[in-house]
């Protein structure tokens, strides 16, 4: 078993459940590829230790009953672990150890996983790059100039390199999807609510959201089932009945209506993503849907209404890091003011602190109407285009990102040329609805590209489904050479 | 608008952060390009259409006022940079 962990993690869970590989076995694999791709740099912190032990406990008594059994998992550093350091890439969080464990890693550990490290991201997830993080960008396993997205790109790099059978991250504006279509894998944003927030570093409370990035459609149905869940610690949880998403996976899609929205075709964009979000109409035709041509009026102000509402939220958010109860602190300064004054400067990266400048500005007194209020506003607007379309189709489909993965150091001095970056999946973040980011072909240059599938809120059976259905018609194949071990 | 550098030191004094004084111009130009960017939303009319304030159909549960945990001091105090028993310690603010 050679190559296990180049398998899909339904594959693996098969392998540990009919006994053709220990779950011992299966660890150490991992263990030894992380220690080769180390050039990536997509692990904060690797707990081999722990993992080892975990890995041997369910080999004396192997429960197959479970979800994950038997599983090592990589997750963003976002998510606090008990015991294990979380950084959220930042320096002010570079010694901060939880005493708890996040809700949706707690539920990971109870359907059978374990933790085998934490992946690096963008500071605070602020960023579409993985270039803000103060422990170094990390490295797109599709080249090794290639940026692997943002802020998810630990999470992307290390499970399309088979670092980890799969792996979650969070999405505020897109920070699941774009990385997922920068390296050819699958990444689900949920609808808002239906994955705890509690114990995930918090960047903007009204949009962040965890959700699963995996190999395949498969694997993404079971990781949600695992993660996903009504949690009492979290006001804004959704109480409902939890779902079997893996077993309800099907591929029949006939009759199903997708809207196809004209306003993603936007300027300048790459005739190579055209071609392929043609491609991905053609494919769900094909298998029997209906494509229905719908307007989201207000596409173009979502960007413009997320720089707002995001880093006003981000402003209040990390208020908390003031030095005194946790975290970084800088022994400068001469009163407690100027206490907070440096460790919050020393402790923060540029875009972060750009991002709380903003956020500070748009919420101070004599701004809040002209700017916070008025993207409230717009939001409403935009959330309304995505109501009506919903009357009339089961789920939208356009392109993931404007370009395939860019180059290291190509955006960084340009914040707005970054931030464009999230132009198609920033509207659902707004909107509160699931979206699902599916491998659909390679550029010229042969990086992947992805199609993203938007549903109805709660509706992410449906957009599995039809992902599924995709992905066994698109004939993708991720083929990534192993240059960095 | 455009945001001046004495406006930018303003709100960095009011989001507690220093900010280097050779730092100040790139910050003031970038800013200054994503407030432009930011400002496209003012093409559009929204004086009839009410706030978005929650994403959710449902309104905040609240929960009953009991204590669900509790004895966590030593936890809680664990991570703090400076403590002194079983307090968090800051410089000193009263003269």
């Amino acid at each position: 078993m050679s190559n296990i962990t180049n398998q899909s993690l339904s594959e693996i869970l098969k392998s540990i459940k009919s006994k053709k590989i220990s779950s011992l076995e299966l660890t150490q694999a991992y263990i030894k590829n992380i220690e080769n791709a180390k050039k990536l740099n997509s692990f904060v912190t690797t707990t081999f230790d722990q993992a080892l032990e975990n890995a041997k406990k369910f080999d004396n008594k192997p429960n197959n009953e479970q979800l994950l059994s038997g599983v090592p998992l990589a997750v963003k550093d976002l998510f606090c672990t008990e015991n294990v350091k979380t950084t959220a890439g930042s320096n002010i969080l570079n010694n901060f150890i939880p005493s708890y464990e996040s809700t949706v890693t707690k539920n990971l550990w109870k359907n059978g996983a374990f933790l085998l490290g934490k992946l690096n991201c963008d500071e605070f997830a602020m960023g579409s790059s993985n270039e803000t993080s103060f422990f170094g960008n990390v490295i797109n396993p599709v080249g090794d100039h290639l940026v692997p997205g943002g802020s998810s790109g630990g999470s992307s790099s290390a499970l399309a390199a088979d670092l980890t059978p799969a792996t979650i991250g969070t999405d505020t504006g897109g920070s699941i999807r774009q990385p997922a279509s920068f390296t050819g894998t699958v990444g689900l944003k949920p609808t808002y609510g239906l994955c705890s927030r509690w114990g995930i570093v918090a960047f903007a409370s009204s949009l962040d959201q965890a959700g699963p990035m995996t190999k395949t459609v498969n694997d993404c149905s079971i990781m949600l089932e695992a993660m996903s869940g009504f949690d009492e610690k979290d006001s804004t949880s959704i109480n409902k009945k939890k779902e079997t998403y893996s077993k309800n996976l099907k591929d029949n899609i006939k009759g199903l209506k997708i809207g196809i929205p004209k306003e993603y075709r936007v300027d300048n964009m790459p005739k190579e993503i055209d071609e392929l979000w043609e491609k991905g109409k053609k494919i769900l035709k094909d298998l029997g849907a209906q494509l229905i041509d719908i307007s989201l009026p207000h596409t173009k102000y979502a960007l413009p209404t997320y720089y707002i509402v995001a880093p006003a939220e981000a402003s209040s958010n990390l208020a908390r890091y003031d030095g005194v109860r946790y975290g970084y602190r800088s022994q400068k300064g001469k009163d407690l003011i100027e206490m907070y004054e440096n460790t919050r400067s020393e402790g923060f990266g540029d875009e972060v602190k750009r991002r709380i400048l903003i956020g500070t500005y748009v919420l101070s007194s004599g701004y809040y109407d002209a700017y916070y209020l008025k993207a409230q506003k717009v939001r409403q607007l935009i959330k309304k285009d995505f109501d009506d379309s919903f009357t009339k189709v089961d789920a939208i489909l356009t392109p993931s990102t404007p370009s395939s993965a860019f180059k290291i150091g190509e955006k960084t001095n340009d914040p707005v040329s970054m931030y464009l970056n999230d132009i198609f999946t920033v509207p659902v973040n707004l909107a509160g609805l699931p979206a699902l980011s599916l491998p659909a072909g390679l550029d010229k240059k042969g990086y992947p590209l992805g199609l993203q599938l938007i549903g109805k809120a709660l509706d992410e059976q449906k957009i599995l489904n039809i992902g599924y259905a995709f992905e066994k018609n698109c004939g993708y194949k991720n083929e990534i050479k192993k240059w960095w071990s | 608008m455009s945001l001046d550098k004495e406006k930018i030191k303003h709100v960095a004094k009011l989001a507690r952060i220093s900010v280097d004084e050779a730092k100040v111009d790139s910050l003031t130009k970038d800013l200054n390009s994503i407030f432009k960017f930011i400002e496209q939303l003012n093409e559009l009319n929204t004086d009839k259409v009410e706030p978005l304030t929650s994403i959710l159909n449902q309104s905040l549960r609240s929960r009953k006022d009991e204590i669900s945990d509790g004895k966590i001091r030593e936890k809680i105090l664990q991570n703090s940079p400076k403590k002194n028993e079983e307090f968090f310690v800051v410089p000193k603010v009263v003269e």
